[in-house]
């Protein structure tokens, strides 16, 4: 398959999953290291939003709040227009080795297509189209 | 998590990439992407247009309207004969937005600024609130 609906990473860090805890899920910790500016309601369906120096800006909907083991959120997909219903699903999972934590990060969707999406992709745009082509062919042949 | 997503997005995969092999092998013709380009900055085209405007033969952009077409890049709207008209179509764009999202994706680089805030960050209260 060569379309990656999901991308996965595990890193090893030298810090306890509280302190990794906090640098994901409070403002000043996603200021640090992820956006420049950073804002979250922590708590399900609760917002945050990000914004970088660059202009861009991040809206995330919390949707997973364990403490200090799961933080998961979805936001839209980078790249697609503002108003398009789509979103990856995030999900960070925090896991206690030694006095440091593996830290796993999940985002899922990529591959996912909205009911209208899916219609709007792949609906038979070949309606009328014979009969177009064959028009086509004869203002071609008549030039 | 949500059920939602990844439910959505199991049965559809096959679907999604052929669409995005598609997109990006109509890209990947220089005389498609003028074509695609044109429609995209001047609006719906006749193939007349198109010849006008590019430096390409009408037996040229119509071959190439056939495929794009087939893609389901563009579409012939209906109109008085001869002067079809074609229209870009951009749900098939936004299936390949979708990859190339995936690819852009740098977790690697948001990870590792990760690892070094928290190496470079002062011991102090384990919580802030």
């Amino acid at each position: 398959m060569g379309f990656p609906d999901r991308i996965e990473r595990t890193v090893e860090i030298a810090h306890p999953p509280r302190k990794v805890w906090t640098a994901l899920t409070t403002a000043e910790g996603l200021a640090a290291w992820f956006g420049h500016e950073a804002t979250i309601d922590l708590r399900p369906g609760g917002l945050a939003r990000m914004r970088w120096t660059s202009g861009d800006s991040a809206d995330m909907r919390v949707e997973r709040v364990e403490e200090p083991t799961v933080f998961g959120f979805t936001w839209h997909i980078y790249g697609l227009p503002e108003d398009d219903p789509r979103r990856t699903y995030v999900e960070f999972t925090l896991e206690p080795v030694g006095a440091g934590t593996r830290l796993t990060v999940v985002e899922s969707g990529f591959a996912q297509l909205s009911g209208e999406a899916h219609h709007k992709a792949f609906d038979g745009n070949t309606q009328g189209w014979a009969s177009e082509l064959g028009e086509l062919v004869d203002y071609l042949d008549a030039a | 998590m949500p059920p939602d997503i990844e439910a959505a997005a199991a049965p559809v995969l096959p679907d999604v990439e052929a669409v995005a092999a598609q997109v990006f092998t109509a890209l990947a013709d220089p005389t498609r992407r003028a074509i695609l380009a044109a429609l995209a900055s001047g609006g719906p085209a006749t193939a007349t247009d198109l010849a006008d405007r590019l430096p390409i033969t009408r037996q040229a952009i119509a071959k190439h309207l056939a495929l794009l077409a087939e893609a389901g890049l563009v579409t012939a709207e209906p109109g008085e004969r001869r002067r079809v008209r074609y229209r870009l179509r951009s749900a098939p764009m936004q299936v390949a937005q979708q990859f190339l999202a995936a690819l852009a994706r740098d977790w690697d680089g948001a990870l590792g600024a990760l690892k070094d805030h928290l190496d470079r960050a002062p011991p102090g209260p384990p919580r802030s609130h």
